[in-house]
């Protein structure tokens, strides 16, 4: 995307016009000797990292989960996988498996859009998928996305987390995610409004920089008329436990 | 609490370079026979005219850390190239490569396709060819160069130039010395570029933390302070403590070569006077160089001779060359200390009057906090230590606008040109405006304001003899240095290199670069081709150089004869800020 072009013109305090023009304003593309430009800054690159990869345990309920995603693209363009899960006694839920496009629209913020499926033991369901990505104010790490279903309901995630530098390798980091749904689907467990949490504090030690163990407290539960869902097809809604994981990118 | 694991080269290749020279002698490329016979920082006796050098891959071990890394003669750095002012050279460089190379001079004013910048000088030297470059020396003192092409500048590829005088010094040093200083590691260049696009603090260990909060508090007197200061940071978006975006964290930070343990060492007799030619060819990192004991006398500037400063510690930046006179009475040892800006590492040698002696190592200095008047925002902290420097700064940096004096009554007369881009935009690729840049030529940098020692600053710089052209500028170029830390993208006026046009100058008019720094970084700005006469308050006897530090949050000019034809290139020369967008093509036509 090119930024504004200039020249323009504004008018100073006084009243004297003053006409911008920069030196090095997008003109005519230079040809390079032997079509060799002396730099590439448009390269692209690759990276994955797997937020959360951890062991949830309580008395007679432990849980593995992960939450990931891996990007491919340019300063301004990018692809993306995103996956999470949550596998419970011997089976899998909460699975949300997104393709994204992303295209950076501002200092810190991106716009994505793209497909979801939520593919797990329950039942499938895709889901259009537009939203912001970025690093809000006072460095919060930030997405928002909205969702479109095939059946025509909507649907909204927030996620959220900050990180807390206790030393330069100790870091501690809450985070937050939060599911809306505009239908009930008792089949996934999902209530309309705000449907479920996932919550976690999590401590971690960078050993290095692209590995990371960590200790965490995580809460997992589902709220107003999910909870009920959830408790009319007998089963507990929400529960808080101790975790173990691993926090790793490349 | 190295990132890197890998340490150590393969069995059956391994070559360290350790003792003095020793890559060279070791080496099985043949290649220039001055580089062979010279201990590393040491002068090749006479100049020579006519040189063969050899770019190819050797597998070398500095500080436990292997590299095949690309380089000239099979040495790093490579060999020091003595010319002589007056002389036209003639250097063949085959590329034993298996990708494409360059070899570009620093500073030296050459013909543009002789200036050895693929793209814009010519092709680049491709794999198994020898190209041939040819150009007259109109100049003397001390350069350097390096690779142009992808990052093998980074690994290796550059070594120093000293250019004798047409006439010789009356009172030569009875030793000359060059110290050059750069980084080695074994983690691949593009590797350090890709982490930064990932997590810009990908290198930086020394930010502050809870566990540092306390002592903040008590240096910002009470905890309600330091917590302000910290939002206000986080606020937005940056960290105080972005120094360098690489650290010693990966970076051994090398003397002629020699990581600090294999001490390189200069040898001198008691009340000789030793010339010592620093060169910083690293990628990313500022030096601040003393020899604690010794004053030095700063006798150049970027290859050309200025008047005499005593320092006790001066800082390099990127690029740039600084020759200092010392002349130690005693019989003993002293340590060339060079910490890097960030406080990270260090790189030491010794100057001593036998080999194998050694003195003291001093204590890094606390690393520096950046602050509000590196945000371009100095009013914001009335209060500051240095607030009333910056007023006056201040006002040197209005009058610098306004077509200030600078010692020449000839500049009463506006530029026929302007070229003015007005505020750079908030978007992308660009993450803060200076709302109050201030002249800083008179501050050491960050870090340096208040160690108790004299630190050179650039305001000192007084040319031993007038500038050639006394014209007044005929065209005024202001560029904003901008950045986005986040994303690690870096540019001019809001843009990367590839969103661009190239700057266009008439052949023979004489420009002024303005440059306001929106940044929170230094930024080594270096125009290849044509020299940069920093606006620095000496007149007539402003300095020459090629590369100018512009500080964080601060504005400064120079000006340009644009005498040579062609395209040259003009860019940061912090590598992986080039490579990520702040760079431009000039075009002189």
């Amino acid at each position: 995307m090119m930024p504004l072009c200039f020249p323009f013109s504004v008018f100073a305090a006084e009243g004297q016009e003053i006409h911008y023009h920069a030196a090095d304003a997008p003109s005519e593309p230079v040809i390079y000797i032997g079509n060799t430009a002396p730099i590439m800054d448009q390269a692209t690159y690759f990276h994955g990292i797997l937020d959360e990869f951890e062991g949830r345990y309580s008395p007679g309920k432990s849980d593995f989960r992960w939450d990931g995603e891996a990007w491919y693209g340019t300063d301004y363009d990018r692809v993306w996988i995103r996956s999470e899960g949550t596998v419970s006694g011997g089976k899998m839920g909460d699975g949300q498996q997104e393709l994204l496009y992303s295209h950076a629209i501002s200092t810190y913020f991106n716009l994505q859009g793209g497909v979801r499926a939520d593919l797990d033991d329950g039942p499938e369901r895709t889901w259009g998928a537009f939203g912001i990505q970025g690093l809000a104010l006072y460095q919060f790490e930030l997405q928002a996305t909205g969702y479109v279903s095939d059946r025509g309901r909507f649907a909204g995630r927030l996620e959220g987390s900050y990180d807390f530098l206790l030393t330069n390798r100790l870091i501690l980091q809450p985070q937050a995610e939060l599911n809306f749904y505009t239908k009930s689907d008792a089949a996934r467990q999902v209530g309309s409004g705000l449907s479920d949490i996932d919550a976690g504090l999590r401590l971690r030690y960078e050993i290095w920089r692209k590995f990371a163990p960590y200790v965490a407290v995580t809460y997992a539960g589902q709220i107003g008329q999910a909870r009920h869902i959830v408790q009319g097809q007998g089963e507990r809604s929400g529960s808080t436990r101790f975790t173990f994981g691993i926090r790793g990118w490349f | 609490m190295s990132i890197s694991s890998r340490s150590s080269c393969g069995l059956t290749r391994r070559r360290f370079v350790t003792g003095l020279g020793a890559g060279g002698l070791l080496g099985g490329l043949p290649a220039n026979a001055h580089a062979f016979t010279q201990p590393m920082g040491s002068l090749p006796a006479t100049s020579s005219a006519n040189h063969n050098l050899r770019v190819g891959r050797t597998r070398i071990e500095i500080d436990g850390k292997c590299l095949d890394a690309p380089s000239v003669g099979g040495t790093v750095p490579g060999p020091i190239l003595r010319w002589k002012q007056g002389d036209t050279v003639s250097i063949n460089v085959t590329n034993d490569l298996s990708e494409s190379t360059s070899i570009h001079w620093h500073g030296i004013r050459v013909p543009s396709n002789m200036d050895g910048v693929p793209g814009l000088s010519f092709a680049g030297i491709a794999p198994g060819e020898t190209f041939t470059y040819r150009f007259r020396l109109h100049q003397s003192g001390t350069y350097w160069y390096h690779g142009h092409s992808g990052m093998q500048e980074a690994q290796g590829l550059y070594g120093a130039i000293v250019i004798d005088p047409r006439t010789p010094d009356p009172t030569p040093c009875e030793r000359d010395y060059v110290v050059l200083l750069s980084e080695w590691t074994d983690v691949d260049p593009m590797d350090i570029l890709s982490n930064l696009k990932m997590q810009d603090d990908y290198y930086t260990f020394r930010q502050r933390t809870a566990a540092s909060f306390p002592r903040e508090a008590k240096q910002a007197g009470s905890g309600i302070a330091a917590l302000k200061d910290r939002l206000a940071w986080s606020k937005m978006r940056m960290s105080a403590t972005d120094i360098s975006d690489v650290s010693g964290v990966i970076f051994s930070y090398l003397v002629n070569g020699h990581a600090p343990d294999t001490n390189w060492t200069g040898l001198f007799r008691p009340n000789e006077r030793i010339r010592l030619r620093f060169i910083n060819a690293s990628t990313m990192t500022f030096f601040d160089i003393r020899i604690p004991g010794l004053e030095m006398q700063v006798v150049q500037a970027d290859g050309n001779d200025v008047e005499p400063i005593s320092v006790d510690e001066f800082r390099i930046g990127v690029a740039e060359t600084y020759d200092v006179i010392v002349q130690p009475k005693d019989e003993r040892a002293y340590t060339i200390f060079a910490q890097s800006e960030d406080r990270t590492g260090y790189a030491r040698g010794t100057l001593a009057p036998h080999s194998g002696m050694s003195a003291a190592i001093p204590p890094m200095d606390p690393r520096p906090v950046r602050t509000m008047i590196d945000m371009g925002m100095s009013h914001m902290k009335p209060n500051d230590s240095m607030g009333s420097m910056n007023m006056a700064g201040d006002m040197s940096g209005m009058q610098m606008s306004g077509m200030s004096m600078k010692g020449m009554g000839s500049m009463k007369m506006p530029p026929l040109k302007r070229d003015d881009p007005g505020p750079p935009p908030l978007n992308v690729e660009n993450q803060n405006v200076a709302m109050m840049p201030v002249d800083r030529t008179g501050s050491p940098g960050d870090g340096l304001e208040n160690t108790g020692r004299r630190v050179l600053n650039y305001r000192q710089l007084r040319a031993t003899r007038p500038g050639a052209d006394m014209r007044p500028p005929s065209h005024e170029i202001i560029m904003h240095l901008t950045g986005n830390m986040e994303r690690y993208i870096w540019g001019f006026n809001g843009r990367k290199f590839s969103e661009a046009g190239p700057i266009r100058l008439k052949l023979g008019e004489r420009v002024r670069f303005i440059l306001i720094n929106d940044t929170m970084m230094e930024h080594p700005i270096h125009l290849h081709g044509l020299w940069s006469e920093l606006e620095n308050g000496q007149g007539a006897y402003q300095p020459y150089k090629h590369t100018i530090i512009s500080q964080p949050g601060s504005k400064l000019s120079y000006l340009v004869t644009a005498d040579t034809p062609g395209m040259w290139a003009y860019h940061c020369h912090l590598m992986y800020h080039m490579d990520s967008g702040m760079f431009r093509t000039i075009i002189v036509s």
